[in-house]
C-alpha cells in the first residue's frame, strides 16, 4: 500500500511543486495524468526516491520513506520499488539476461536466473536473452526493462511515459502486461504520463495541473 | 559481477582497448628489455673484471687499454716489453702477473698468448683434450669452438691484426689441442696459446722479411736482444692487498714508459657512458607508458560521457557510487595487467631474437629471464598509471546527479 501525502519540492531555479494526496492499494493501479511543465517526472523522482521533498509524506507499507538518507533511499529504492524510466537504458557491454540479473546483484538480493526466464517467457522476449542491448528494437527494450523492474519482486512499480512512443495497439499491450504483472506479484502500479488515450482505462487516477 | 563488468566493457571497446594495451605492452617492453640487457652486459662486464685490479700496457687511453686487456673488444694501444713488466711484477704488492700478447686471428677470433694463469684466473676448464705444452698448440674458447667447427688435432693459419681480413700467416699453422667448456666470459670468444707460439710466428715473418731486403744487421747477437726485447701487448695484474691500488698505478703512469688501468674505474666511466644511452631509452619508454595512461584516460572519459545514463541507472538500482568507481579502476587496472604481461612476454621474445641475433659473439645466459627485481617496479608503475588514469574520470561519478541524469533525454 502506497499512501503519499501533501508531498512539495522546489528547484534552485525556484520553480516550486506541491501535489496532491493519494494512494494506491497493492495491485491496484493508479494513473498520475499531466501535461508537459505539471511536475510529472518530478513527482515520480520523488517517488522513486531520487530527489527528497520538502515536506509530506512517502509511506509504503505503513513505513516513511521521504525522510531517508540517500545511503538508505538508495537500499529501499532496490528493494522495494521497480521503477521503468521513459527512456529504455541497459548496461550496453551486458546481454539481456545479464542485465536483468544485474537488478538483484545491485540491490544485493541472491541472484535469480529462474526469474529472469520467467519474466521474459511471460513478457514474450524468452529468445532475445542472450543478445545484447543495443541489438534490441525499442518495443523489445520497453519489455526487458518492464522485466528488470519487475526482477526484485518490488512492492511498487513506478512507469514513467510507458506508452508515449507506442501506436495504439502496442500501447494497450503494454499496459495489460504492467497491469497484469503487477497484480501477480501484489505491487502498487503507478504510472505517470501524458497519454491522453490512458485516461479511461484506469478508475484511479490523479491530474496534475 | 563488477569484474564480469569491467571485463565486458573492455571487450566491448576492442579498438580502444588494444590501443591502450598495446602502449603499455610497448612502453614495458622496452624498459624490461633494457633491464634485461643491462643485467646481461653488467654480469659479463662484472665477471671478467673480477679479480684484476691493475692492467699495465703500452701508453694509450686507459680505457682502451681495459677494453682491448679484459674484454678483448678494442685495439691493443701497443706494445711493451716483457722485461719492464716483470720488473714491476717484483714489487711485493703484486701477487700475480699475467702477460697477453694479442695481434693475429683466425676468422675474427684473437688468438691471444699467454699462459696457465690465465685460464686459473677465469676458473676456465678444458672440456677435450690438453692444454698448450709446445709452440703452436693452441685451445679454443667454446664459441670459438662452436662457431668454427675446429676440432681436436685440426690445424689453421692465423691472419695478422685483429679482424678476418688482415695478411695470413700461412707459413706456419696453429694447431687445435684442446677445447674449453663454456665459461660465460670473455674467455670463450678467444684462441689461446703461449706467448711463445706468438713470437715464434713472428719473428719467423721477420726473418723472411729481413732475407727480402737482404737487411741483417745485428745477426750474430739477435738471439740476446730477443730474450731482453721479448715484446708483450699488456699484462694483468692482481694485487696482494688493496695498497696496492694506492700507489702502484700513480707510480707507473707518471715514471715509466708504460701506462697502468684500474679496470674498476675504467668500467665505471663506461657504464657512465653507456648509462646516458640506456636512460634516454628508458625515458622514451616511460613517455610511451604514460601515453598509454593517457589512452586509457581518454578512452574511459569518452566512454564515461557515453555511460552517464548507464552510471546514473545503476546507481538508482542500489549501486553504491564506491562500487561503480571501484568498477571503473577495475578496467584501468586490467588494462595496466594486460599491457604489463605482454610486455614482459614481448621482452623475453625480444631477447631470444636478439641473442640469436649475436650469440655469435656473446653467448646467452638463459637462466636470466626470470622475473627481475627492476619488473617488480615497472609493475607497480604499470598499475599506478592504471589506476590513476581511470581514477581521474571515473572521480566524476561521486557528483552524477542521478535525478537529473535520468530525466534528461
Amino acid at each position: 500500500m502506497l499512501t503519499v501525502s501533501n508531498l512539495a519540492f522546489s528547484y534552485k531555479s525556484q520553480r516550486k511543486f506541491s501535489f496532491p494526496s493519494f494512494s494506491c492499494a497493492q495491485g491496484d493501479a493508479l494513473l498520475i495524468l499531466g501535461n508537459s511543465g505539471t511536475g510529472k517526472t518530478t513527482l515520480l523522482h520523488l517517488l522513486a526516491l531520487l530527489l527528497q521533498p520538502e515536506s509530506g509524506s512517502i509511506q509504503i507499507n505503513n513505513q516513511e520513506f521521504a525522510k531517508l538518507q540517500p545511503k538508505a533511499a538508495t537500499k529501499m529504492r532496490a528493494s522495494h520499488l521497480g521503477i521503468i524510466y521513459q527512456k529504455s537504458h541497459f548496461v550496453s557491454s551486458l546481454s539481456v539476461l545479464e542485465n536483468l540479473i544485474l537488478a538483484n546483484y545491485l540491490a544485493e538480493k541472491p541472484l535469480s536466473k529462474e526469474q529472469a526466464v520467467r519474466l521474459a517467457k511471460s513478457l514474450g522476449f524468452y529468445e532475445l536473452l542472450d543478445k545484447k542491448t543495443t541489438l534490441l528494437s525499442g518495443g523489445e527494450q520497453q519489455r526487458v526493462s518492464i522485466a528488470r523492474a519487475l526482477m526484485n519482486n518490488p512492492d511498487v512499480i513506478l512507469a514513467d511515459e510507458p506508452t508515449s512512443n507506442l501506436d495504439d495497439e502496442n500501447c494497450d499491450k503494454v499496459i495489460n502486461l504492467l497491469e497484469n504483472q503487477s497484480k501477480s506479484i501484489g505491487a502498487a502500479l503507478v504510472i505517470v504520463t501524458h497519454d491522453q488515450r490512458l485516461k479511461d482505462k484506469f478508475s484511479n487516477k490523479i491530474i496534475l495541473s | 559481477m563488477l569484474l564480469k563488468i569491467s571485463w565486458k566493457n573492455i571487450l566491448d571497446k576492442k579498438l580502444n582497448s588494444f590501443l591502450c594495451i598495446l602502449l603499455m605492452t610497448l612502453g614495458i617492453a622496452i624498459i624490461s628489455l633494457l633491464l634485461l640487457l643491462g643485467k646481461q652486459l653488467q654480469d659479463k662486464f662484472t665477471k671478467n673484471i673480477s679479480g684484476i685490479d691493475m692492467v699495465i700496457g703500452a701508453k694509450g687511453s686507459p680505457l682502451q687499454l681495459i677494453l682491448s686487456s679484459v674484454y678483448q673488444i678494442d685495439n691493443p694501444t701497443g706494445n711493451v716489453y716483457l722485461s719492464d713488466i716483470q720488473e714491476i711484477a717484483q714489487n711485493p704488492l703484486v701477487k700475480e702477473m699475467i702477460p697477453l700478447s694479442m695481434g693475429d686471428n683466425y676468422l675474427g677470433y684473437r688468438i691471444v698468448g699467454t699462459n696457465k694463469k690465465y685460464l686459473e684466473h677465469f676458473k676456465a676448464n678444458i672440456e677435450t683434450g690438453i692444454l698448450f705444452k709446445k709452440d703452436l698448440d693452441v685451445i679454443l674458447g667454446a664459441q670459438v669452438a662452436l662457431n668454427t667447427d675446429l676440432k681436436i688435432g685440426d690445424s689453421f693459419a692465423s691472419a695478422h691484426g685483429l679482424d678476418a681480413a688482415g695478411e695470413v700467416h700461412d707459413h706456419t699453422k696453429y694447431k687445435v689441442v684442446g677445447i674449453l667448456a663454456f665459461n660465460n666470459s670473455v674467455i670463450d670468444n678467444l684462441v689461446l696459446t703461449s706467448l711463445s707460439s706468438i713470437w715464434n710466428i713472428h719473428e719467423h715473418n721477420e726473418e723472411m722479411e729481413n732475407s727480402e731486403d737482404k737487411v741483417a744487421e745485428h745477426p750474430e747477437n739477435e738471439e740476446d736482444v730477443d730474450m731482453d726485447k721479448r715484446e708483450i701487448t699488456s699484462a694483468l695484474i692482481k694485487f696482494r692487498s688493496p695498497m696496492g691500488l694506492m700507489s702502484m698505478p700513480r707510480n707507473i703512469n707518471q715514471n715509466s714508459k708504460l701506462q697502468a688501468a684500474l679496470p674498476s674505474i675504467e668500467v665505471n666511466r663506461l657504464f657512465e657512458l653507456l648509462g646516458i644511452g640506456v636512460d634516454g631509452l628508458q625515458i622514451l619508454a616511460a613517455v610511451i607508458m604514460l601515453i598509454s595512461g593517457i589512452s586509457v584516460f581518454v578512452s574511459l572519459y569518452n566512454s564515461l560521457k557515453e555511460r552517464k545514463y548507464e552510471m546514473a541507472l545503476m546507481l538508482s538500482m542500489g549501486a553504491s557510487r564506491t562500487r561503480l568507481f571501484l568498477m571503473l579502476l577495475l578496467e584501468g587496472v586490467l588494462l595496466a595487467l594486460f599491457g604489463f604481461m605482454a610486455g614482459i612476454v614481448l621482452s623475453r621474445i625480444g631477447i631470444i631474437l636478439i641473442s640469436n641475433q649475436i650469440s655469435k659473439k656473446f653467448h646467452f645466459d638463459v637462466s636470466q629471464m626470470s622475473i627481475q627485481t627492476g619488473e617488480i617496479y615497472l609493475f607497480a608503475g604499470a598499475l599506478a598509471i592504471g589506476i590513476l588514469a581511470a581514477a581521474l574520470p571515473s572521480i566524476n561519478i561521486y557528483k552524477l546527479n542521478i535525478s537529473r541524469t535520468l530525466a534528461e533525454e
